[in-house]
């Protein structure tokens, strides 16, 4: 069995387009959440939402390149350039061994929507042009950026609701430990465009306090009201520390391991159950203790059901031990596909600059909270084990546990 | 619209568009091969031929045309029909 250490991490994401910037909005409690009024204008009922800019790929990429590639794609496309840099992962690499790509994403509503919207006009499908069949498919980043980059290992798109990106770090992991991969592209990619989250919306899952943005996303406050909707993306590059040491690579952390679960109970509503047996997975995989983790970058979106869920469920594995947890998407919102990926990113960053990002907005704890060691504001930590957790619709549940390498 | 304005328009998508160095574009240059043209590029060309002229190309309209120059007299005449109906 190989040991899987991360080489390389990206982000495109609301909280920064560079390591750097999403670095210090971690350590300075920064909101990514803005009021978007054309939302409205939709009859969305919440008009709140991550704030994810758009990348210029004119210049970085051909047109025959650029034409494929949906929104999800775009994010990817960034987040992946600069995890290959932190990897010291050139083309000529890529070009010469088996590196593989598994990337988290579970909608393409945007560009299917509008390439529809042209077919209805024009009633012709010639006319959505070359491009429209590769954007709107599920698979538009793992399709592009194994294109572009030349990748010649496993390549597919995971697609787990909003448990995507860690699963697709978790598959990307035992392939690399059961030796069938040496390198392999993991992360999450999540659409922002008004066509995405309608339907969501509609379920009342968000949170309606508009006046004060950035106050919003509550995860863990009694107080809280709904999840935000967020996006972008978040690469991850996994490697056998074999090949990374034979590369002379800098090695950021080890994947310990890789805990999973589906409810097999509500679509929609979390299970205490599901998410222990996931975490306990994860515990017994990586071969440790719950006392061993020092933090835990808990999955909280701020809805009042699910934070009450993952608190539970938290409590009943590291209750006694009060391992400090925050929820990243106080600030964030909810990165959905990409989100699982962003914070094993996210918590990377943490671990190399010993801190733990605040849950911003936590005020006051509600009955299931108060069991829970949050940190609401930014403190100074050595971090040797993180676990991060990721759960989805249809009860799918992962939970990812990294070390510090040494 | 006139020859000038047909190839003014034309030269400006393929650049736009396609991003194609201007100063390959002569009336003698292979359309194709300047372009790079693969099977999916033509569909592109379809596209903006439609959104430029408003009119829509049919696949084997291309096997006729060569060169910059067959390119535009192609759109020409089709301007030029469209017009007059």
């Amino acid at each position: 069995m190989n040991r899987v250490v991360i080489t390389g991490i990206g982000a495109w994401s609301c909280l920064g387009k560079t390591l750097d910037e999403v670095k210090e909005s971690l350590f300075t409690g920064k909101s990514g959440i803005i009021f978007d009024p054309a939302r409205k204008e939709m009859g969305y009922r919440s008009a709140l939402t991550g704030f994810v800019e758009r990348p210029q790929l004119k210049g970085l990429l051909d047109r025959r390149q650029r034409i494929g590639m949906a929104e999800p794609a775009e994010y990817a496309y960034m987040a992946t350039l600069e995890a290959l840099k932190v990897a010291g992962i050139e083309p000529d690499f890529m070009d010469k061994n088996e590196v593989g790509i598994i990337y988290g994403n579970d909608s393409v509503a945007g560009a299917t929507i509008e390439a529809n919207d042209i077919v209805r006009a024009k009633k012709d499908t010639t006319l959505l042009g070359s491009g429209a069949i590769f954007q709107t498919m599920n698979c538009t980043a793992t399709m592009n950026l194994s294109t572009i980059f030349k990748l010649k290992g496993i390549n597919y798109t995971l697609g787990a609701a909003c448990a995507s990106g860690s699963h697709s770090i978790g598959m990307g992991y035992l392939m690399i430990k059961w030796g069938l991969q040496q390198q392999v592209i993991c992360g999450g990619t999540q659409e922002i465009n008004n066509y995405t989250f309608g339907a969501f919306d509609g379920l009342s899952a968000f949170s309606i306090k508009e006046d004060e943005p950035g106050k919003a996303s509550k995860p863990f406050d009694k107080d809280r009201d709904g999840l935000i909707p967020s996006g972008g993306a978040a690469t991850v590059i996994l490697e056998s520390l074999e090949s990374a040491q034979k590369r002379g690579a800098t090695i950021l952390a080890e994947v310990l391991g890789y805990g999973f679960s589906s409810n097999g109970e509500h679509i929609s509503n979390s299970s205490v159950n599901g998410q222990t047996r996931s975490l306990a997975m994860a515990l017994r995989e990586s071969n440790i203790q719950a006392k061993e983790v020092d933090y835990i970058n808990a999955h909280a979106t701020s809805t009042p059901g699910g934070d009450r869920v993952e608190a539970q469920a938290i409590c009943s594995i590291f209750g006694e031990h009060n391992t400090p947890v925050s929820s990243t998407k106080s600030m964030t919102g909810h990165e959905c596909w990409m989100a699982g990926a962003s914070e094993i990113v996210y918590s990377t960053l943490m671990m190399q600059n010993d801190f733990i990002a605040p849950n911003i907005n936590f005020e006051n704890p509600d009955e299931d909270s108060r069991k829970l060691n949050i940190i609401a504001e930014t403190k100074k930590a050595n971090l040797t084990t993180i676990l991060s957790n990721s759960f989805g619709f249809g009860g799918t549940n992962s939970t990812l546990i990294i070390k510090k390498f040494t | 619209m006139t020859e000038a304005e047909i190839i003014k328009t034309v030269n400006g998508f393929l650049v736009e568009e396609f991003e194609v160095d201007e100063a390959k574009i002569t009336p003698e240059a292979n359309l194709k091969e300047t372009l790079e043209l693969d099977s999916l590029d033509y569909v592109d060309l379809v596209v903006v031929i439609e959104s430029n002229f408003g009119f829509k190309v049919k696949g084997e309209d291309f096997t006729t045309i060569h060169t910059f120059s067959d390119f535009y007299n192609y759109c020409y005449k089709k301007v030029q029909e469209k017009e007059v109906a």
